[in-house]
């Protein structure tokens, strides 16, 4: 089991253990058994291929819509194996935000509103919309406007947009696949300051190519390699001196 | 071209003219390792034979190494701006600007031992000449073995630097009371018994510099700090 080294203060939300994913008899995750703390941001960095993004859909398990996929081992959602969990229940919990902000074709207000209309939710859909794209900081720019569709917000706008969709449900861990590769610096700048503002309420993953924003953001970081776990530990120390050779040279440059 | 891909090739591009900014800075370290080491050398070869213009000459050569230390202190946060590098060559940056710092400082401290050997009014006896030229090969034998220890990242010899301290110090302790039973002995000397503690002072500094330096290299090439740790952790970390 890899915990992150000096985060035995914090809880793990997710846990897998032993757990290996494979496409059509190929292996793409190998073994990996980790803990992630609760309420802090860890980042899954790693060459193209490592299997980073597979490993994260595994944890709400988004990987179920692909058929071929299989998963040996266990994925824990605060102990319970979220495998024989409701998987609508373990995305209710466990929310995600991909790489290419995909708003719905619809306003901005029935985007947020969007999930928990769907599940029942009892409350004031006017407070849940204002309290959600608030916590997505969109509340100013769309406040004027939420009856406009919300493909027609800018790039950066929609990547939140979409946050504020995952927060509507109230999870608590949300998924975040590459949420900036598709924005410019200036839209980045503002989701990643808004990822550090929900570290406080929420558990974060987040897959990312850029090893800079992994280093800027996250609390704690995972190290994939050709479908292993390399290495995992508190961010400072993997982009100081990390203790594998092979993290040491991907985070260098050297390969990759 | 596919988008990850391109970042992948960014990637390896600018880690190839980083590594050029890398070794450029590595030899130039080197160059003002041996600046500061023939400085020291001069600086105490004055004690035996006094020779202002020799020391005018050490004192105006420190502007050289003042230069470079600049230049070199320059580079390093132009590699730290433009390159942003992490893990082994963060800690290579580091290490440098700290060695460059300590290398310096040992030349200043040269300067000032060529100062006060040409304020020397005597000759110096043999009792108190032979233990300084003694002190001062082992610490120019702690520099090489400090800047080999660099350019090879070797921890084991650059622990033994840190070791070798601790014969300066006992020769720094036993200086001062052969100095003090000096001046008692020769009250009319006192003005170069003051200079000559000032200079075993500076020998004792000079080899706290150099033992830094041996700290920075462990750093540098193991991740793991010593500074101010008593019991130092054995070497080999990255052994994958």
């Amino acid at each position: 089991m890899v915990t992150p080294q000096s985060s035995t203060s914090a809880k793990p939300v997710l846990m897998t253990q032993d757990v290996t994913i494979s496409y059509g008899g190929r292996s793409a995750v190998k073994q990996v058994s980790a803990e992630i703390p609760e309420k802090s941001i860890t980042a899954i960095i790693g060459p193209s291929g490592c299997g980073k993004s597979t490993y994260l859909r595994a944890f709400n398990r988004m990987n179920d819509f692909i058929d071929s996929c299989e998963l040996k081992g266990q994925v824990l959602y605060k102990g319970e194996d979220v495998y024989r969990m409701d998987p609508v229940d373990v995305r209710r919990r466990i929310g995600m935000v991909f790489q290419k902000p995909n708003p719905f074709p619809g306003s901005i207000y029935k985007n947020v509103i969007w999930g928990p209309s769907i599940n029942g939710y009892q409350g004031d859909y006017d407070q849940l919309v204002e309290r959600c794209l608030t916590k997505a900081a969109l509340w100013d720019e769309v406040k004027d406007k939420l009856g406009e569709s919300g493909l027609a917000l800018s790039g950066g706008q929609q990547q939140r947009l979409c946050i504020a969709r995952a927060i509507a449900m109230d999870p608590e861990v949300i998924l975040f696949d590459e949420p900036c590769s598709a924005l410019d610096p200036a839209s980045t700048a503002k989701i990643e300051e808004l990822i550090l503002e929900l570290k406080k309420n929420y558990t974060i993953l987040i897959v990312t190519h850029n090893m800079q924003q992994a280093a800027r953001l996250s609390d704690y970081t995972a190290f994939f390699c050709q479908g292993r776990l390399v290495e995992f530990g508190p961010t400072k120390g993997i982009f100081t001196a990390p203790k594998m050779r092979e993290t040491e040279d991907y985070v260098t440059g050297r390969f990759g | 071209m596919d988008e990850l891909l391109e970042t992948a090739l960014i990637g390896e591009i600018m880690s190839k003219h980083m590594q050029g900014s890398l070794s450029d800075l590595k030899k130039k370290l080197l160059t003002m390792g041996g600046m500061v080491e023939e400085a020291v050398e001069r600086a105490v070869q004055l004690l035996r034979e006094p020779d202002v213009d020799e020391a005018d000459h050490i004192i105006t050569g420190d502007r050289a190494i003042d230069e470079l230390e600049l230049e070199i202190d320059d580079e390093c946060l132009k590699v730290l701006a433009l390159y942003q590098p992490v893990a082994e060559d963060l800690r290579f940056v580091s290490t440098v600007m700290k060695i460059n710092n300590d290398l310096e400082r040992v030349a200043d401290l040269a300067v000032n031992t060529a100062r006060r050997a040409r304020d020397l009014k005597k000759p110096l006896r043999p009792e108190l000449s032979e233990p300084i030229q003694l002190a001062t090969k082992r610490i120019i034998k702690m520099l090489r073995n400090g800047l080999n220890a660099f350019v090879e990242r070797d921890p084991i010899t650059a622990r033994k630097v840190i070791q070798a301290d601790d014969a300066i110090d006992r020769y720094h302790s036993k200086m001062i009371k052969k100095l003090i039973s000096y001046m008692t002995r020769h009250p009319g000397n006192i003005e170069d018994g003051v200079q000559l503690l000032w200079v075993s002072r500076n020998l004792e500094r000079i080899a706290d510099h150099i033992t830094n330096m041996g700290e920075d290299i462990v750093y540098m090439v193991e991740g793991e700090t010593i500074r101010h740790r008593k019991d130092q952790t054995p070497p080999g970390r990255l052994t994958m």
